[in-house]
């Protein structure tokens, strides 16, 4: 047995977080933090270069043709350094959706230009309140023209395309969602930036207005699309909480062991040591979880909806449990706007709701355990 | 990454796989298949003759101990392949329960540190499950503060004689032999004064009595001690040196890898499949969803640790600190899965009938035999601090005890 990564995948770790050690210290994030810019165009940039941007995208098309996991590593390195990049919008959800069911042409169109970090990209599937669901798509498309509004859309604001869900029929079948995807720079939209828990990742409101769309994927198999989309992402997301989780493990294990209360380090009094080593127990249960679910999505395997379902509840638990416990170990300091803990707390919380709920995902895997048993 | 054996392995696992399916008991698949939480009984024999016919014939065909050295009644087999091994003897596994503690902690106790003497008489015994060991440290005084049993161990002459009470010994009164901390030293600081030895259980002085459990069960015992006397021939370590030696003891019992813990979540799930409430299927309520859904990816979590650890097993790494995990986790969820199984029964869930409709009173059982998985083996607690301090290298507690004579440090309670 294997259940491991590669000496050559650890070592691209060890080399993405050598490279975002340097180019994305908490100084950095600050910068987006506190509004000053939208995003680390430096950081992406860099990115593009080292090749990270397209590490799973095929030579073909522009990308460093390696895998997922290879840009699992990478994400779990996005993750430690809370980068303030629209890494996940663009690589995870627009790539992945345009590699699934993307024509040859929209392939080579759109996929080099993420590669080499001309094109920052998004979903646009919610609208308002509520989980992913056929359902809640009312933004409409017919005849290649698509009226609606879509929020929250992660990077909306900053992004040249986007891969949008629309609604094509009315049967109250999933077949009557359809994908789109839209050029934002053609004009027929309006984008607004809206504010939210974690400003180093933007959301914004797409309002579509008569806006020409090219389709994504067959007419009606938006929604089949999207779940496959939803579960990779959901993998690659599991990764870069697990990174955050650990981080702010470490933080509060640093500052444990540094800061003097009562006469004593506070790491030695059992009531942090214990708070510490669950936070331990967290992350550690997530990571399995996320390695499962790795080893699916590369694998293209029949396990991969429990999977990634599985990877999305233990990573979002874990990495809200780290980033609330770590301000917590922290105490006073850890509530100013100093310290860089709210800066996971927000993270934690914002990613918690990205790809859906936590309860969502709760639902999701449980029906997808009932279909195995049954089968 | 990949669940892939390698060749060698692959090939282990066929030898592994044909000798188990031409020789187990298989007339005892069926009972051994049912999901067991606790101790497994068999309801026409006694587990203890069952097992140890099996226990045999593994040694008679190389299995029993496999990763023993040869001479000793092993096959000195790599780590991976205890792993492999346990995969493919499978619940067949279940029948070498009692036999779990002698070859888990006492026997590699006594390969460190007992004379070649000894390791030839008792070792291949014990592999082959003739002789059965028991584990002698806990006592009334002295749970989690191991180091602060009272058990004293006098020198007179060639022999030791050993007054005292241990506690919690499971299989004591089918044991033939137990491997006994006691105190040696009472006037150095507890660490200090303790020596290790291995005992003949049927010792004149030597009394066992079962502990009636608050479950209302009784699957440990006391052991008393009365001027038992005990040959210096059969001290293991240094005179002192028994808390030392009481590590290496622990520290084998952390390194088996892959024995599964049971978590209550298969159980459970079931049990929600099948559950009609008022609204319609327990599965289909929101509330039972979460809750299912938060414990399976614990109990997957530590499935695929375990499978982290059997990796950087086939790769002659030792495996990291992730394994403590296992007990702390798998011992919280059982009770919680309990205590929400009955509550799911409504007023029905206080009944514990075998004979009542629900799952016959499983997870009643499982509530009041939860507690035990939290204490037993290392409390919640003392696996807090040993993550804590292993693994993210917070401080130890300051201990107020330390380079203070055990005789006078205060003591109180049981």
């Amino acid at each position: 047995m294997n259940f491991d990564f590669s000496d050559d995948q650890k070592q691209l770790r060890d080399q993405a977080r050598k490279f975002l050690t340097e180019k994305c210290s908490p100084k950095a994030v600050r910068t987006v933090l506190d509004g000053k810019a939208p995003y680390d165009k430096e950081l992406w940039k860099g990115l593009a270069e080292m090749g990270f941007l397209g590490v799973a995208i095929p030579e073909d098309f522009g990308g460093a043709g390696a895998g997922h996991l290879e840009l699992c590593v990478i994400a779990e390195e996005m993750g430690r350094a809370n980068a303030p990049v629209p890494f996940s919008s663009t690589v995870y959800l627009a790539a992945e959706a345009l590699l699934i069911a993307g024509s040859d042409a929209q392939k080579k169109k759109w996929l080099p230009a993420i590669a080499s970090g001309e094109a920052i990209s998004t979903l646009a599937l919610f609208e308002g309140k509520g989980n992913p669901s056929p359902k809640n798509v009312k933004l409409t498309a017919a005849n290649g023209v698509l009226n609606g509004v879509k929020k929250p859309v992660a990077d909306g604001a900053i992004a040249d395309f986007a891969v949008v869900a629309a609604r094509t029929g009315s049967s109250g079948r999933d077949g009557d969602i359809s994908l789109f995807i839209v050029d934002l720079k053609d004009g027929g939209v309006e984008v607004k930036g809206l504010t939210t828990l974690d400003p180093t990742r933007g959301q914004a409101e797409i309002t579509f207005k008569d806006c020409r769309a090219e389709p994504v994927g067959a007419p009606g198999e938006g929604w089949s699309i999207l779940t496959q989309v939803l579960d990779r992402a959901a993998v690659l997301c599991a990764f870069e909480q697990i990174g955050g989780s650990d981080r702010a493990l470490e933080m509060g294990r640093d500052y444990a062991l540094d800061r003097i209360a009562f006469g004593r380090q506070i790491g030695s009094f059992q009531a942090v040591k214990h708070m510490l080593a669950d936070m331990y127990v967290s992350a550690t249960l997530a990571r399995s979880n996320s390695y499962y679910g790795a080893w699916a999505l590369s694998t293209n395997a029949a396990e991969l909806p429990e999977a990634a379902a599985a990877a999305r509840i233990s990573a979002t638990q874990a990495f809200q449990h780290c980033a609330k416990n770590n301000i917590q170990v922290h105490g006073g300091m850890g509530f100013t706007w100093e310290f860089d803990c709210h800066m996971y707390y927000r993270r934690a919380n914002a990613m918690a709701l990205g790809l859906g709920s936590l309860s969502y995902w709760e639902d999701q895997l449980i029906d997808r355990m009932r279909k195995k048993n049954a089968a | 990454m990949n669940f892939d054996d390698t060749p060698q392995e692959a090939a282990f696992r066929e030898t592994a796989r044909k000798w188990v399916e031409a020789n187990a008991p298989k007339e005892f698949l069926a009972e051994l298949s049912k999901s067991s939480l606790g101790r497994i009984r068999l309801a026409q024999h006694d587990i203890v003759d069952v097992g140890k016919a099996w226990q045999k014939k593994k040694a008679e065909g190389n299995w029993a101990c496999l990763h023993w050295p040869k001479e000793y009644g092993g096959r000195g087999a790599t780590p991976i392949e205890r792993v492999i091994w346990q995969q493919e003897e499978g619940v067949y596994g279940k029948l070498t329960q009692p036999f779990q503690i002698g070859e888990g902690m006492c026997g590699p106790t006594v390969m460190a540190f007992g004379s070649e003497d000894a390791k030839r008489r008792h070792l291949p015994k014990l592999a082959a499950g003739e002789e059965i060991w028991c584990q002698l440290f806990s006592e009334p005084s002295a749970g989690s503060d191991v180091a602060g049993l009272r058990t004293r161990a006098e020198k007179k002459g060639d022999n030791w004689v050993v007054n005292g009470q241990k506690i919690w010994t499971s299989g004591a009164h089918y044991s033939d032999y137990g491997l006994l901390i006691a105190r040696t030293d009472p006037n150095v600081p507890k660490h200090k004064g303790l020596t290790m030895f291995f005992l003949d259980m049927k010792s004149p002085g030597v009394e066992v009595r079962p502990i009636k459990q608050a479950n209302g069960m009784q699957e440990f015992n006391e052991v008393y001690f009365t001027d038992v006397v005990i040959p210096d021939s059969q001290r293991l370590g240094a005179i002192g040196e028994g808390w030392s030696v009481s590590l290496t003891t622990l520290m084998n019992e952390r390194m088996s890898i892959g024995s599964r813990l049971a978590t209550g979540v298969p159980e459970m799930f079931e049990f929600c499949s099948n559950l009609m409430l008022e609204d319609g299927l327990a599965i289909d309520d929101p509330a039972v969803r979460s809750k299912l859904a938060s414990w399976a990816v614990k109990s997957s979590g530590l499935k695929y640790t375990s499978y982290r650890a059997i990796s950087a097993l086939s790769k002659g790494e030792r495996p990291g600190p992730e394994n403590s995990i296992g007990k702390l986790v798998s011992g919280m969820m059982l009770q919680d899965i309990a205590t929400y199984a009955l509550d799911l029964q409504g007023a029905a869930g206080v009944l514990t009938g075998a004979d009542e409709e629900i799952v016959q009173g499983q997870f009643q059982q499982m509530l009041l035999s939860s507690p035990s998985m939290r204490i037993a083996g290392g409390t919640d607690e003392i696996l807090r601090n040993i993550i804590a301090e292993r693994v993210l290298g917070l401080p130890g507690d300051i201990r107020v005890d330390k380079d203070v004579p055990y005789n006078n440090i205060p003591t109180k309670g049981r």
